[in-house]
C-alpha cells in the first residue's frame, strides 16, 4: 500500500486517490497559437521520471482536492506534499523548464 | 525451409528432440551443450539491441536471419527472461479494434503458430482459445463492434452468449444477478498461452546461434553521438561499444533510455501485477478476460491458475504494486468463479509496463538519426513479441518503417492518428 500524505487529510491509502502524473505542466496561455508539436508536448509527452518525482493526486474519495507530492519511484517514498499554488520544495528533483534550458 | 536456414550459424546448436533426449538420458544428461554463449563485449557492432526481452531477442533473431545483419549485440541489465517476459500471464491473441492492431497483432499469432518448428524450442504453445467477456450491456454493444471489425479482417472470431460460454467455461458463473453479469463474449479459437521463459530461452539460443552475442548485466548508461548528430554507440556499465544503429526495446525503462537520449516519450510506467494460486486439477481449458473487472484468468500445465489484475494508478519503478488491486481482482474471481473462493494464492508478482496514451505500441524512428524505439506495449506486448520483433528488425535495416509499422510511429501523437485500443487492450491504462 502506498501511503500518500493529503495536505488536508493526512496519510491515507492511495486506493483513496485519484493519480494525476506529471505536476507543474502549463496549459499553453493561448492555445489558438500553438503548432501540432506543441499541442503534442503539452497532451501527450511527459517526464517518466525514476527518482524524485513532482506529481499530482486528487483525494477522490477524500476531500476531493488536488495537491502536488514528490515521491521517489523506484523506492516509494514520499518526499514532500505541497498545496497547488504554493512553491515545489526544492529536493533535487529537476523541473520540466530546468530540464529543457 | 526456414528452419534449416536457421542452422547456417556460426554456433552451430545440437536440435531439441526426443532423440536427442533419449541420447542424453543415457549420458545422465550430462552432454547438453550452453544454449546461448555468454561473450564479452566487442568493441563495436553493426547494431546494438538494448533490451533482452523477447522483443529485444526476436529483433536481434530477425536481423540475423532476414536482413543478413551478423555483427549484433543484445544487451541486458539483468539477465534473460528476468523482466517482463517472464512476468506476464501470457495470453496470445489478436481480436483488437482497428485495422492497424488487427493486423500487426495476427501478423504476430501467425508467427506463433510456427514458432516451435522455427526455433527448434518447444514453446508450448496451447491454442485453447481466449474469450473476452463482456459485463454491461454497453460493453456487449462494443464487443459486437470489435467482432465485426476483426471479422472484416479475416481474422477468426465468434460471438458467444452466456448459454454457450458455461458450456465452454463449466465452472463460471453466469447468474444474471451478480455484480458483473455475463451478457456474452468474443471467443477467438487460435488465441491461448504459451511458455514465456521458453519464447525468451529458445529466441536467446535461436539468436545465439546465428552470431548475435547476448551480453548480460550490461546496462546502458548513456548514447553517444557524432557531431551531425548520428548515433554512434552506447555507454554501459561494462564500458563503451560502439554501434552504427541502436534499437531499444526497454518496456518499462524506455522513459528512462529516452530521457538519457535526450527526447521525452508519450509513456508512463506503471506497476501490473498478477498471482498464481496452488495447483488444483485441470477445472479451466479456455483463458477468460474480464476487462471491465481487470481479471483474466487461465490455468498452467502445473495446475496453478493464472490471474492477471489491473494497473496501479501511479508511475513506478518498483516491479511491485499496491494491494488494492490483487484485492479487486480476487473479489471478482470469486463471484464469476465460485469454485476458487476456498483457494489459496501460492505467489504475487508485479512488472512495469510502459503505458502508451492510446493503449497502442510505438515502433519508430526517433529524433536521433540511428536510433530507434519499440515500446509502449503496455499491458500486453507478449502475444506480439515475434510480430514486434520481425517489423522492428525490418525498420532497423531499411531505417524506415513496413506497412505494418508505419501507424505506429511516434509522429501519431503530432498528427492525431491515434490508435485508440483502450476497449480491445484488457487492462485499462
Amino acid at each position: 500500500m502506498q501511503l500518500v500524505p493529503c495536505p488536508w487529510c493526512g496519510p491515507r491509502d492511495d486506493a483513496e486517490f485519484h493519480y494525476g502524473a506529471e505536476a507543474h505542466v502549463a496549459r499553453p496561455s493561448v492555445p489558438a497559437d500553438c503548432s501540432d508539436a506543441e499541442w503534442e508536448a503539452y497532451l501527450y509527452l511527459r517526464r517518466n521520471t525514476k527518482g524524485p518525482f513532482a506529481e499530482r493526486w486528487n483525494h477522490a474519495h477524500g476531500c476531493r482536492r488536488w495537491f502536488n507530492v514528490i515521491r521517489d519511484t523506484y523506492t516509494h517514498e514520499v518526499l514532500a506534499s505541497y498545496k497547488p499554488g504554493e512553491a515545489k520544495p526544492d529536493i533535487g528533483e529537476t523541473d520540466r523548464a530546468q530540464k529543457d534550458a | 525451409m526456414a528452419a534449416s536456414a536457421g542452422r547456417l550459424g556460426p554456433t552451430t546448436k545440437q536440435r531439441y528432440s526426443i532423440f536427442a533426449l533419449a541420447r542424453n538420458a543415457l549420458g545422465y544428461h550430462e552432454g547438453w551443450q550452453q544454449a546461448w554463449r555468454s561473450p564479452e563485449p566487442k568493441k563495436a557492432y553493426d547494431v546494438v539491441i538494448v533490451g533482452g526481452g523477447g522483443h529485444g531477442l526476436t529483433t536481434a533473431y530477425y536481423l540475423a536471419k532476414l536482413h543478413g545483419v551478423r555483427n549484433i549485440a543484445v544487451l541486458e541489465k539483468g539477465w534473460i527472461g528476468g523482466g517482463n517476459t517472464g512476468r506476464n500471464t501470457t495470453i496470445i491473441r489478436s481480436g483488437y479494434l482497428w485495422d492497424e492492431s488487427i493486423k500487426l497483432y495476427e501478423h504476430a499469432l501467425k508467427l506463433w503458430e510456427g514458432m516451435s518448428q522455427e526455433i527448434n524450442f518447444n514453446v508450448m504453445f496451447s491454442q485453447r482459445g481466449v474469450i473476452n467477456l463482456a459485463h454491461s450491456e454497453h460493453e456487449w454493444r462494443e464487443m459486437r463492434r470489435r467482432y465485426e471489425a476483426i471479422r472484416l479482417n479475416g481474422v477468426d472470431i465468434e460471438l458467444v452468449l452466456p448459454d454457450e460460454i458455461k458450456r465452454l467455461v463449466p465452472i463460471i458463473n453466469i447468474d444474471p444477478n451478480i455484480r458483473y453479469p455475463v451478457k456474452g463474449g468474443i471467443l477467438q479459437k487460435r488465441g491461448g498461452t504459451a511458455r514465456h521463459d521458453a519464447v525468451a530461452w529458445g529466441y536467446a539460443r535461436a539468436a545465439d546461434e546465428l552470431g548475435v552475442d547476448i551480453i548480460q548485466n550490461c546496462e546502458v548508461t548513456g548514447f553517444e553521438r557524432a557531431p551531425a548528430g548520428h548515433i554512434v554507440g552506447v555507454q554501459t556499465t561494462r564500458g563503451f561499444i560502439a554501434a552504427n544503429k541502436v534499437g531499444c526495446v526497454p518496456a518499462g525503462h524506455s522513459g528512462v533510455l529516452a530521457e538519457m537520449a535526450g527526447f521525452m516519450l508519450p509513456i508512463q510506467a506503471r506497476p501490473l501485477q498478477a498471482l498464481v494460486s496452488e495447483p488444483i486439477k485441470p477445472c479451466i481449458d479456455k483463458v477468460v478476460m474480464s476487462n471491465a473487472v481487470h481479471m483474466y484468468i487461465s490455468q498452467s500445465d502445473k495446475g496453478e491458475l493464472v490471474l492477471g489484475a489491473g494497473t496501479d494508478s501511479y508511475n513506478s519503478y518498483a516491479q511491485r504494486g499496491s494491494p488494492n488491486h490483487p484485492e479487486h481482482l480476487m473479489a471478482a474471481t470469486v463471484e464469476l468463479y465460485p469454485i476458487t473462493s476456498r483457494l489459496r494464492m501460492l505467489r504475487q508478482w508485479g512488472g512495469i509496463v510502459d503505458t502508451c496514451p492510446d493503449a497502442s505500441p510505438i515502433i519508430s524512428k526517433t529524433p536521433i538519426p540511428g536510433l530507434y524505439f519499440n515500446c509502449g506495449w503496455g499491458t500486453g506486448g507478449f502475444k506480439a513479441t515475434p510480430g514486434s520483433g520481425h517489423v522492428f528488425a525490418d525498420l532497423i535495416a531499411h531505417d524506415r518503417p513496413n506497412a505494418l509499422a508505419a501507424p505506429f510511429s511516434l509522429d501519431r501523437f503530432r498528427t492525431g492518428y491515434l490508435v485508440d485500443e483502450h476497449g480491445a487492450a484488457g487492462v485499462a491504462h
